[in-house]
Order: C-alpha cells, then structure tokens, then sequence
C-alpha cells in the first residue's frame, strides 16, 4: 500500500469533491488529532483525510491511534498509520476490528475514561494497551504493523534508510566508508 | 545444455536439494563424467531476477512452507512458524548467504575429546580431522574464490567495519579484519567485484558473491552430464528388498508425482529436510526411516550460538551502505573455559534494511522503547555473535503428527532448546559486543534474540561408530552403501565457524570418493 491511498485535500480538492472547508464543516471533533464525518476519517486541520468504507469512521480513528501508540514515532505523520492499518476496513476484516475495538475502549472505560481516544495522554494509552497485549485482537495488530508500517518505502528516508542502491552502482562510490567522527 | 535423463535410466546419481552441498556435488561428479538428476524443490532465479528489497526477496527465495516449532528457544514463540530462514530455490541459501568462509579450528574436529564430559551434551568426535580437511578446504577457497586466501585482496571496510574494527582494537582484540568472505574484491572467475551495495541477503545482483545458482549449477550443465529439474520436490526415497536405494520419488512442477531411478542418492535438502525425507521414506524393511538404525536420524539438531548487538551513536553510521557481513573479530572464537563455557565464537558484522531491523530487532516489543531505537536506524552499527552450540539429542526434527504440506506429506517439527553452555556464551558475547560499541562511544546498545536459523546443522550426523551416528566419515549412510547425505546435517559438531566452506570442502571431497566407488564398481 502507499501514500497514494490517501485523499490529499490540499493537493486534490476535486478526488472527493470538497474543500478542506466544507470537509471541515460536515466533520465533527473526534479528538485533539481526528474529525470524522459520514464515510471519512479527517486531521482535524484536514491536512489529509481518508474514506472509510467497512468500518465506523470512529474505529477507524482509534485503530490509527492504537496503531501509533503501539509503534510511536514523533517524525511520522498519521497517514502512514492510516495506510499501516488501512486493509483491516474490508467487509471480511471490519467485524473483528470493531469487536476489538470495543474492548479497547472498554478497558478505558475500566480505567474511568470515556473511551480510548478521550485519554490525552500516550502513557495512560499504553497502560489501557497493556491490559489487552496478550489478547489476539493486540497480536493481530502489532504484528500487521510490523510490515504493514516499516515496509512502506514513502517512510524510509524518514529513517535516513535508502532502500536499494543497485541502479545506482552501489555505494562503493557513493559513500560507504564515508564515516568521518571515529 | 541440460542433458535430459529418462526416468527409468537407473544409472544416474540423483541429487536432492541444489545449494552449498548438494550444487556443488552435481557439479562435481558431472565435471568428472558422471550423469546427475538434480530434483530441486525451488524455482531458478539468477542475479537479474534478485530483488533489492528484504520482504520481497523474502517471498521469492525463502523456504515459506509450514514447520512447526517447540522447545524453550525464543523463536518457537517469536517465530513459531518460521524455524528456519533459509531459501527454496537452485542454489538453495547460498543464494541468500553472506559468505563468511572459515575454515574449523583444528581442536573443532574432535569436540568430545577437547570438551571433555559436559553434562547434556551428546558431543562426539568427528571420524575426520583438520589434516584430511586441510587440501578439501585449500580447494573449496579456490572454488569460491574467497578473499585472504590463494593470494586474494580482503574487501575495504564499510561504515559499519569500521565503527566495529576501532572498537574491537580498543578493547584490544587482535584477530581484526574484513574477513575471508566468498566475495570478489577484485573480478574473478566470471564474477564481477563487489560493488557494496549492501544486499548480499537478498541474492547479489552483480554476482559479486558466490552462489551455486550461477557458478556450480550452469558449468555442471554445460557439461552434458547435469540435469537440474526445478520445481521438482522429491517425497520419498524407493529402496529394493536387497535394502539398497532405487530412485526417488517427487512431485514435479506440475504436482504430479514421478519416480527417477537412481544408482546412487545423495541427499542435500539442508538439515529439515534431509532428516524429514528420510523419515517420510520409512518401509517395512526400515520402519522407522531410511538409514535411522542408530536412531540418531533428526537428533543433535544444531543450530550454532547466536545473538546480535546492535550500538547506537549520536552520530550517523549508515551501516547499510556496503557488504552485510563486512568484518570479523576471531579472538574469542579460541576454547578457553576460563571464560565460563566450552568452544568458542566469532563476532562478524551484519547490517539489517529497516524493515527487517523492525521484524528481528526485539520481535513482539512495542512502545518508546522499541521505536526510539529504531529512530536511531542510521547512527546504528551491528554485529552478529556466531559460535558453537552443543548438540543434544532430544533436539529435534520429528515428523508433525498434524501438520501437512500441500503434497500431503507430514511437514517437520523442530525442537529446540538452549543448553546452559550455549546461554553462558550468548551472555559472555553480549557482554563484548556491548563493550567494542561502548568503547567507540555508543548512547545505547541493544542485545538481541536470536534470529529464525540461518545454519541448520547435525540432524544426520557423522561418526565413526554406526550406533553413533548416520553416515561415515564419507557422507555414506551407515545402513545403507548407495544412500548418501551431502549437506550441513552430516556435521558431527558445529564449530564456532559459519558452516559453509566446510559443507562445501566436504562435498568436493565427497564426489572424489564416489567417482572412485564408481569406478571401482562399489557402486
Ligand atoms: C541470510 C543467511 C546468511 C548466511 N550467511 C552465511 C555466511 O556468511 N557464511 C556461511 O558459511 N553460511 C551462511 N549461511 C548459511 C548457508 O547458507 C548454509 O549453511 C548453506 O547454504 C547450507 O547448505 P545446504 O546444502 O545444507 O542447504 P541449502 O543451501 O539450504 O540447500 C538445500 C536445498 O535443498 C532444497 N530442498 C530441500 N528439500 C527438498 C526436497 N525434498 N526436494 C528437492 N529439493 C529440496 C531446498 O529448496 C534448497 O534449495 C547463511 C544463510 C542465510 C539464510
Ligand atoms: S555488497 Fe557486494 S557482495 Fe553484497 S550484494 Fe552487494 S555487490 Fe554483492
């Protein structure tokens, strides 16, 4: 999957036929990050926004944030969390994921939150998390994730990471032992 | 040319499995005239068709179909369905191979007798010693073209290299280099020199490294005397009421099952499946699998001492530009019980892309801890610790009694757990590897499990007593004159040293003896 999946408001007002603001206005706040609205997960400044087509666009928008607290990097944007867990919002997958989803935002609920992305803080996340990793639902997630999120070759460069480098010769010329602080 | 044999020709010697053993013996005996079926179970794929891109080569080259684990090794639980990591295709993993090419230490021979009693171990001599190795390795280097050896440049230090050599040096290790590596630094026998391009895992597009895919497999064509048939996996081993073999079954590329009569049988299909077709070929006359009189067949299953480190700097290292497995340090691979342990082990760099460094890193972690890690990906440096693990027979390959393959047939259950002599060596290397990246200045060092198993070893041991072991000094089953294994599973003992120069040395050594046997009528 790439980035491509994503709807672009900025850069393609005419794919879902809105503009950021009308987006914004037939949206409602989901949290500090989401606003949802019939059919479509948004950023709450629109900066992107994706449909929604087998799931409430509320589990959607928790599953991303369960996804980024399982797996939490500051220098990567929500979309490549959405693309990360955007095959579960399939007829086939969308059953397990809101059942899943339900025990997520019940274990907050244990805890005296109103549901999983009402909790404001990443640590008080991850204790809610905690309290279900041993369950099939957490394992089903963490371990999509794992390819599902570092296997995306749009993040990549944001790890400093190159990929393949045969078309270009290789690195013996172009910096293999190019260390300079030892 | 691929020379066709008929089924019914019952004269050909018939190899399973076409990788470091089982490529290079075709070729062997098909250079000194003698016809060979080569059943692979895998696809052909040469450097033009390798993928620069770990999970897509991944789904080409490996060996995907199921296994079932157990034991208390951290990969049944991490990997439960992933024992092995190793490759289904002509030229089997030395396509996927970094190509570190060691030869033994001489005590490495004779383990038992060096050891001494170590409680749980079912250590043994091997029926072979350094000096009969000596000119079978001195032409394995030359086949392979490995560097340091036969007058040959050693490749240049990477990044990674070097962050590892400063810090091996400070801790004042000796034994320090870019390694003898089965990798072209300088064009050589049709290959071309390495380019560093950092993907020797995935199958080295330049041809740069040695694999059996593209040096042993086409020569023995060319000779006439080879037919390689892809996509051919054999089932079950035919023996006559005489107890000698006859041919070997195999589905071939279409699922359809054929039988190719063979005056000789060599088995190379790594140490899974090598055991696994001899136990899925029992009969009335060996019920409990072909050459298993001894019992020892699946036992001693080795799969060598292993760990990585990993350093992180506050400073960018690249560690990915370059040769993955680009330098060693040899000081601790040395048997000295002071330390703690038996045997010894070798510490060799690796470097890993980003999504296998986020699969192998701490497989099942999640959170800060995990992700500030990978964060650090390009100021990582990282070494893989190899060294010798002590064979136990109740480690195991045994048939699963549940678990099929898409022929029907029984897949195989690996039982692996670690002995406290492997566990004290794993802490011992933990504790150096962390120290060479400290003493470059690492912010954090990261020591991590075990990766699925890359050297596969012992499951159809030598020895020198037929109760002991499998096959003899030769590779030659005890029970059975035609029916050799010619692969890492007749190892007797792991050394601390990646297998592959010796599995290779040995089977050189082996097509000498059976053209001999050959010609003398033995067989
Ligand atoms: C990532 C990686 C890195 C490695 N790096 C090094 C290194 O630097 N140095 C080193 O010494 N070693 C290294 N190794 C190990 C090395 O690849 C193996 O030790 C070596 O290739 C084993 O040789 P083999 O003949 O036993 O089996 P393989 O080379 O695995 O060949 C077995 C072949 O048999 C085929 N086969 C199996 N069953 C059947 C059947 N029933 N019918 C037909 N065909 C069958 C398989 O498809 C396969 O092609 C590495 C391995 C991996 C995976
Ligand atoms: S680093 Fe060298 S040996 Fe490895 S794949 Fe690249 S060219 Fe081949």
């Amino acid at each position: 999957m790439t980035a491509e999946t994503f709807i672009r408001i900025d850069k393609h007002p005419e794919k879902n036929g809105m503009t950021r603001r009308e987006l914004l206005k037939s949206a409602t706040a989901l949290s500090a990050a989401f606003v949802v609205g019939p059919g479509f997960l948004a950023a709450s400044n629109a900066a992107w926004a994706t449909e929604v087509e087998a799931l409430k666009p509320e589990t959607f928008a928790t599953l991303v944030q369960m996804a980024r607290d399982i797996y939490p990097h500051d220098h990567v944007g929500d979309e490549f969390y959405v693309n990360a867990v955007k095959g579960y919002d399939t007829k086939e997958a969308a059953p397990d994921i809101e059942q899943g989803i339900r025990l997520l935002n019940a274990a907050a609920r244990l805890k005296q939150y109103d549901n999983y992305l009402s909790i404001g803080w990443e640590r008080d996340r991850v204790k809610v998390l905690e309290t279900l990793q041993s369950t099939p639902f957490f394992q089903r997630i963490r371990g999509g994730l794992v390819t599902g999120l570092y296997n995306q070759k749009a993040l990549w460069p944001l790890f400093g990471y190159e990929g393949e480098s045969f078309s270009q010769g290789g690195y013996l010329d172009r910096g293999f032992n190019d260390i300079n602080w030892l | 040319m691929a020379a066709p044999f008929e089924l019914n020709d019952n004269n050909v010697v018939v190899i399973i499995g076409t990788g470091a053993g089982g490529g290079v013996l075709a070729n062997e005996l098909a250079q000194q005239g003698v016809s060979v079926v080569a059943l692979e179970a895998g696809g052909r794929y040469l450097p033009q068709d390798y993928v620069n891109d770990e999970w897509e080569s991944f789904g080409q080259l490996a060996w995907t179909d199921p296994r079932t684990t157990s034991g208390d090794w951290r990969v049944a639980k991490d990997f439960a369905g992933l024992p092995a990591w190793i490759v289904k295709a002509v030229g089997g993993s030395t396509t996927h191979w970094a190509g570190a090419s060691l030869r033994f230490q001489a005590h490495e021979w004779k383990s038992a007798t060096h050891y001494g009693e170590v409680e749980g171990a079912n250590l043994l001599d091997w029926p072979i010693d350094a000096a009969e190795m000596a000119p079978w390795y001195e032409k394995a280097e030359e086949k392979l073209r490995v560097t340091r050896t036969g007058g040959r440049e050693g490749l240049p230090g990477c990044n990674n290299y070097l962050v590892f050599e400063k810090g091996a040096k400070a801790l004042g290790y000796e034994e320090v280099s870019t390694g003898r590596m089965a990798i072209n630094s300088e064009p050589n026998d049709d290959r071309l020199a390495c380019r560093q391009t950092g993907f020797c895992f995935q199958g080295c597009k330049w041809g740069a490294k040695w694999s059996s895919a593209y040096t042993d497999i086409p020569r023995g064509e060319a000779t006439g005397n080879l037919e390689v048939r892809d996509r051919a996996q054999a089932a079950r081993i035919l023996h006559g009421d005489d107890g000698k073999v006859t041919g070997v079954e195999y589905f071939d590329q279409d699922g359809n099952l054929q039988m190719q009569q063979a005056r000789v049988v060599c088995v190379a299909g790594n140490s899974y499946e090598s055991p696994r077709l001899l136990l899925n070929s029992a009969s009335s006359m060996f019920p409990d699998g072909l050459a298993n009189s001894s019992g020892q067949v699946g036992r001693n299953y080795m799969r060598h001492m292993t760990a990585s480190v990993y350093g992180i700097f506050d400073k960018p290292v690249k560690m990915w530009r370059g040769t993955t497995m680009a330098g060693i340090i040899q000081d601790e691979a040395r048997h000295d019980p002071s330390r703690g342990f038996v045997g010894g082990y070798e510490m060799e760099t690796l470097a890993l892309g980003l999504p296998f460094m986020a699969a192998f890193l701490n497989p099942g972690a999640w959170g800060r801890e995990f992700t500030t890690a990978l964060d650090s990906y390009e100021n990582m440096a990282g070494m893989w610790i190899v060294g010798e693990d002590m064979p136990q027979e109740t480690n195991r390959i045994t048939l699963s009694d549940s678990v099929k393959d898409q022929f029907g047939l029984p897949v195989v259950d690996v039982h692996f757990s670690d002995h406290p002599n492997d566990i004290a060596m794993r802490n011992h290397a933990y504790q150096q590897g962390s120290a060479i990246y400290d003493a470059v200045g690492a912010t954090r060092t990261l020591p991590t499990p075990p990766y699925p198993s890359t050297h596969n070893l012992g499951t159809n041991r030598m020895s020198e007593n037929p109760g002991d072991g499998v096959v003899n000094q030769w590779g030659r089953a005890h029970d059975i004159l035609n029916l050799y294994v010619s692969d890492g599973s007749q190892f007797t003992s792991g050394a601390a040293e990646n297998p592959t120069l010796t599995i290779v040395a040995l089977a050189m050594r082996q097509a000498d003896h059976i053209v001999g046997e050959l010609a003398s009528k033995n067989l």
